[in-house]
């Protein structure tokens, strides 16, 4: 699965992409977002507030309950601050 | 509708964009245009420079899907809608959204509803270079609640 990185997130983790392979049980965008945060210091960090942590599904705007089967890309970045 | 959604680097000329709008047109009654613009001052410290991050791809789709709501709520004969990325500095255009209808109200609601939601849902991020150091623009609570009275608007 690929998951890209926008802003804070980005530099918190050091990279902007990847592609995982995930273990079982990883069913939705919180239960990833917990996963990576197990995969070292940086990942932690970004994802220390998962609250203020947004994301997306092949471009859609989620939920943290939102179920990840079948995503081509996730997303995740800061609350949006453009306009 | 005709909509025009553009993400640039380059800056865009407000003029040009409403005169193409409306050439050749005598329907359209109204046009109402904002352009947002980098300021040197953010919340009482100094800004030199703003630098625009954006998700390529999920941006323009986003964006599209505004536009489209925009067009189911009003009777809307045009809409234009350019933001810029990359490295900007004070006094520069950072987006602009024009829309075009017969009459003012459709074109003003139309304008701000898609503001308030470009603001809070379109993948773009602002990181400010000041004195101190660069640092993210925080997301404002004001620009949540100005977004979210159009969907109690539309439940109403």
């Amino acid at each position: 699965m690929r998951i890209v990185y926008f802003a804070w997130v980005r530099e918190r983790i050091g990279k902007a992409e990847e592609t995982v392979d995930l273990p079982a049980g990883v069913a939705t965008i919180a239960d990833l977002a917990g996963w990576l945060s197990g995969r070292g210091e940086e990942y932690a960090h970004a994802f220390a507030d998962p609250k203020v942590v947004r994301a997306a599904i092949d471009r859609h705007h989620v939920k943290a309950d939102a179920p990840i089967a079948g995503a081509r890309e996730i997303a995740f970045f800061p609350p949006m601050t453009g306009g | 509708m005709a909509s025009t959604i553009r993400l640039q680097s380059e800056d865009f000329d407000v003029a040009a964009e409403t005169a193409a709008l409306t050439r050749g047109r005598v329907d359209i009654g109204a046009v109402v245009t904002f352009t947002g613009i980098c300021r040197a001052s953010e919340a009482g410290h100094d800004v030199a420079a703003m630098t625009l991050e954006h998700y390529p791809g999920m941006a323009e789709e986003e964006i599209g899907r505004h536009v489209a709501e925009a067009e189911r709520r009003w009777p809307l004969l045009g809409v234009v809608v350019i933001h810029r990325h990359g490295r900007l500095v004070p006094g520069d255009n950072i987006m602009m959204v024009a829309v075009a209808a017969a009459h003012r109200g459709a074109a003003f609601a139309a304008a701000e509803f898609l503001m308030d939601y470009l603001k809070t849902q379109a993948p773009f991020w602002k990181k400010e270079e000041r004195r101190d150091g660069s640092a993210w623009v925080a997301a404002k609570s004001a620009d949540d609640a100005a977004a979210e009275r159009w969907a109690k608007a539309l439940e109403g």
